[in-house]
């Protein structure tokens, strides 16, 4: 069976909340038949609304929304079939996890047999057999996580949401729950949609990543494009390290343009949103990309010197005043090869104009 | 455990040491919390006692009639008394006339059985010709009621210190002549009623309140802020407002005359020559009750109500129960604490409630507390008050205990 590709759709969605800001604007997104896809943005960026219009509680000022080909504008929150895993949990705290667990599937009307068939199935999902008969409170942050999840997955929906449910947790067990999310959501293959404020997690757990600002998607993309081929300077510095440097468009030819930047230093760039000579510019570059001492041959060469060293553990970071940018910003790993680094050298530093991206100077 | 004791490093026992470090710390708590536990005592719990004691506490008449009380002990109570019982009234009686104190012991006696008070006036007056010997014959002869056995039966039985006669007058009973408890006369039980009016009236006061308060307190936890903080000063207001006031304002608006009346006319639910009667019977008390004693339910309904996330709503929702299924299967469990703790509240207020029906309820609007107000006032019977309002306040603990039986007094939230 072919997979569906438009099996959710949001159509061209505005939103406002009090007739005066859009929340969000003429939103367009395609979301594929059991794919994993992460709503990241910096907070009020919209993409709780977005969530929220899917499942039901908001309506779309302007547009509709599309589940499986069907408009679902008309349809209420409890008859879409759409399972959701609330930021709090959002465990009945009246209810032991059976009862929890129980509750999709009785206002079903499924019989009790079959129900508790998929409560264990569920339970053993999340590995939390056994503890049917706790109540919401007895049990640890992560296994409440667990729980909701289970919950929204019980009743077998069509697609699940999930609202930035790691939130509250700590950061190893953040970590150890998206890995687990991660492999619950392949080896059933349920459509996910994920919302959080958290890059990491987004890079970790997502088929496609959207990021929101400004009530638009920013770019829609696999994370590691999003992170290697940022198309706009907002995706670049949202999603993990950037430099950057200001400057305007002095030549353009193919795949490789000339920036003169602020300090009247030239530097060659791929030219990914500018169009034509004279355009201003932010060029965008990862720390990573950036090699000191590089003994291949490389387009652009700098001297940069050393303002601040900071240790990392298995890396050093290095504040180095490049070009006239003060903060650019270098990764040493922590290999045996250590280098002479010391705060007022002056190093040698190189790379590529095709990693090199000259995008919009916003 | 270990027996073994544990020693801190300078070899004093540790929990010795651990008492000596918290020493100062509790003096300090007891110091700051030492003006409020003597302001209890004075105003609480020294009155409430005297109050309880009052209620059983006989020995005042015990006092007065010291003789007749040892006298009269020994007697069967089934024919009349000897000579002894006579002689030791006339010695008890010769000394209250002499000190002009027997007016006191009339009261008290009248309460066992009317009619002492003309018997005791009228030999008192006689005691003077007395001769000495043969006093059973004078007294009779003074008034014949001396040798009525009912009224030497009354006397022996306010014999005792203590009693809890007023207890059992409480509830319609009485001792009769033989010291058998017995129902009063069917023309004189009126307190049976009272309590089952006091009841019906706070169960259904908290019943109002309940509905009204609901959908106030739900509005209250869900609307933004602006709006909430406005709506929670209209629920206040009249809290604020002296509760006499309040009272006398439902006494406009219900009177025959009043706009609430008038509007019944102008409907055309009422002819105008008959207008339903609001105020002075036990509408007047349920209307006036419930909107006073509203605020007590909406607080701490509203307080749990703000603790309910309402993602739990949606997740309700969002798993597939329509909205009143998930209403009634999420939200509203969720706010028995706080129905609870306002029902309770509410019930012991109403129940113990004194100006409201006293000024709309009349005579059918009138309960428990009315009566105990009527007997510290006007009947001056104090030892019956403090024995009425000891069984409101046992009835009151006893509502609370079967509260706490059935939800548990921890499920409770008043915020």
């Amino acid at each position: 069976m072919a997979k569906n590709k438009e099996f959710v759709k949001f159509d061209n969605v505005d939103k406002s909340y009090d007739g005066k800001i859009l929340v969000v604007k003429g939103l367009n997104l395609d979301i594929e038949e059991g794919e994993f896809v992460t709503m990241l943005g910096p907070s009020g960026s919209g993409k709780t609304t977005c969530l929220m219009m899917l499942a039901g509680f908001e309506t779309p000022t302007h547009g509709e929304i599309y589940l499986d080909g069907k408009v679902i504008s008309n349809i209420p929150p409890h008859k879409r079939g759409i399972g959701m895993v609330f930021q709090n949990y959002a465990l009945f705290p009246h209810m032991t996890v059976y009862e929890n667990l129980a509750f999709p599937l009785r206002v079903r009307k499924i019989p009790k047999d079959e129900a508790d068939k998929k409560i264990d199935k569920a339970l053993s999902m999340v590995s939390l057999h056994g503890f049917e008969a706790r109540m919401p409170m007895q049990l640890s942050g992560g296994q409440q996580q667990r729980v909701a999840v289970a919950r929204s997955l019980v009743f077998d929906p069509q697609v699940v949401l999930m609202d930035e449910p790691l939130g509250a947790l700590d950061k190893n067990l953040r970590e150890s729950m998206q890995y687990e999310i991660k492999h619950i959501h392949e080896s059933i293959g349920v459509t996910v949609v994920y919302v959080t404020h958290d890059q990491t997690e987004a890079l970790t757990m997502s088929n496609r990543i959207a990021v929101f600002n400004d009530g638009k998607v920013q770019q829609l993309s696999s994370p590691d494009e999003l992170y290697e081929k940022p198309v706009n300077s907002f995706v670049a510095e949202f999603i993990g390290e950037n430099n950057k440097f200001l400057g305007q468009v002095s030549d353009i030819s193919g795949d490789k343009c000339k920036v003169k930047l602020e300090d009247g230093t030239e530097i060659l760039a791929n030219p990914v949103a500018v169009k034509a000579k004279g355009d201003k510019t932010k060029v965008s570059l990862r720390p990573e990309r950036a090699i000191i001492d590089p003994t291949d041959k490389m387009d652009n060469n700098h001297k940069g010197k050393i303002e601040e060293i900071i240790y990392h553990g298995d890396h050093t970071r290095l504040r180095v005043d490049l070009l006239g940018n003060k903060d650019f910003i270098l990764k040493v790993p922590n290999s045996t090869a250590r280098l002479d680094l010391k705060k007022g050298n002056v190093l040698n530093i190189g790379w590529n104009s095709i990693d090199c991206r000259a995008l919009d100077p916003k | 455990m270990s027996t073994e004791q544990i020693l801190s490093s300078d070899g004093l026992p540790l929990e010795v040491s651990l008492r000596k470090a918290e020493r100062k710390n509790k003096l300090k708590a007891l110091f700051l919390v030492g003006p409020l536990f003597l302001f209890l005592i004075i105003t609480y719990v020294f009155p409430i006692g005297d109050m309880l004691f009052r209620s059983i506490d006989d020995r005042k008449i015990t006092k007065m009639l010291p003789n007749t009380f040892t006298a009269i002990e020994k007697w069967d109570g089934q024919n009349l008394p000897g000579e002894p019982v006579y002689a030791a009234l006339y010695e008890d009686l010769a000394y209250l006339k002499k000190t002009k104190t027997y007016g006191k012991i009339i009261a008290r006696l009248n309460y066992e059985k009317g009619g002492f008070s003309s018997l005791i006036k009228k030999t008192v007056r006689k005691l003077g010709k007395f001769e000495d010997g043969n006093y059973k014959e004078q007294f009779i002869n003074v008034h014949k009621r001396w040798g009525q056995p009912e009224y030497l039966v009354a006397l022996k039985n306010a014999a005792p210190n203590w009693t809890y006669a007023k207890y059992l007058k409480g509830v319609d009973l009485k001792f009769d002549q033989n010291g058998d408890i017995v129902q009063q006369p069917e023309d004189r039980r009126i307190h049976k009623i009272l309590w089952l009016r006091t009841l019906k009236v706070a169960f259904w006061v908290t019943i109002f309140c309940f509905i009204l308060a609901y959908p106030i307190s739900y509005l209250l936890a869900t609307l933004p802020m602006k709006y909430s903080n406005l709506l929670m000063i209209c629920v206040l207001l009249p809290f604020w407002t002296s509760l006499l006031v309040r009272t006398s304002s439902w006494m406009v608006l219900l009177q025959q005359q009043g706009p609430i009346n008038d509007l019944i006319v102008m409907l055309g639910l009422a002819a105008n020559d008959n207008r339903p009667e609001l105020m002075y019977n036990v509408i007047g008390t349920f209307v006036a009750m419930t909107q006073i004693l509203l605020p007590f339910m909406v607080l701490p309904l509203y307080s749990v109500m703000k603790t309910i996330s309402p993602s739990l709503m949606r997740a309700g929702k969002s798993l597939g129960g329509t909205p009143f299924v998930a209403f009634r299967k999420i939200y509203f469990p969720l706010t028995v604490p706080g129905i609870g703790a306002g029902s309770l509240l509410v019930f012991i207020l109403a129940i113990g409630y004194y100006i409201t029906p006293a000024l709309v309820g009349g005579a059918s609007g009138s309960l428990i507390s009315n009566t105990i107000a009527y007997h510290m006032k006007s009947s001056l019977d104090w030892s019956f008050a403090a024995a009425l309002g000891t069984m409101l306040l046992v009835g009151v603990l006893t509502i609370y205990w079967i509260y706490n039986k059935l939800v548990g007094i921890d499920n409770i939230k008043l915020g």
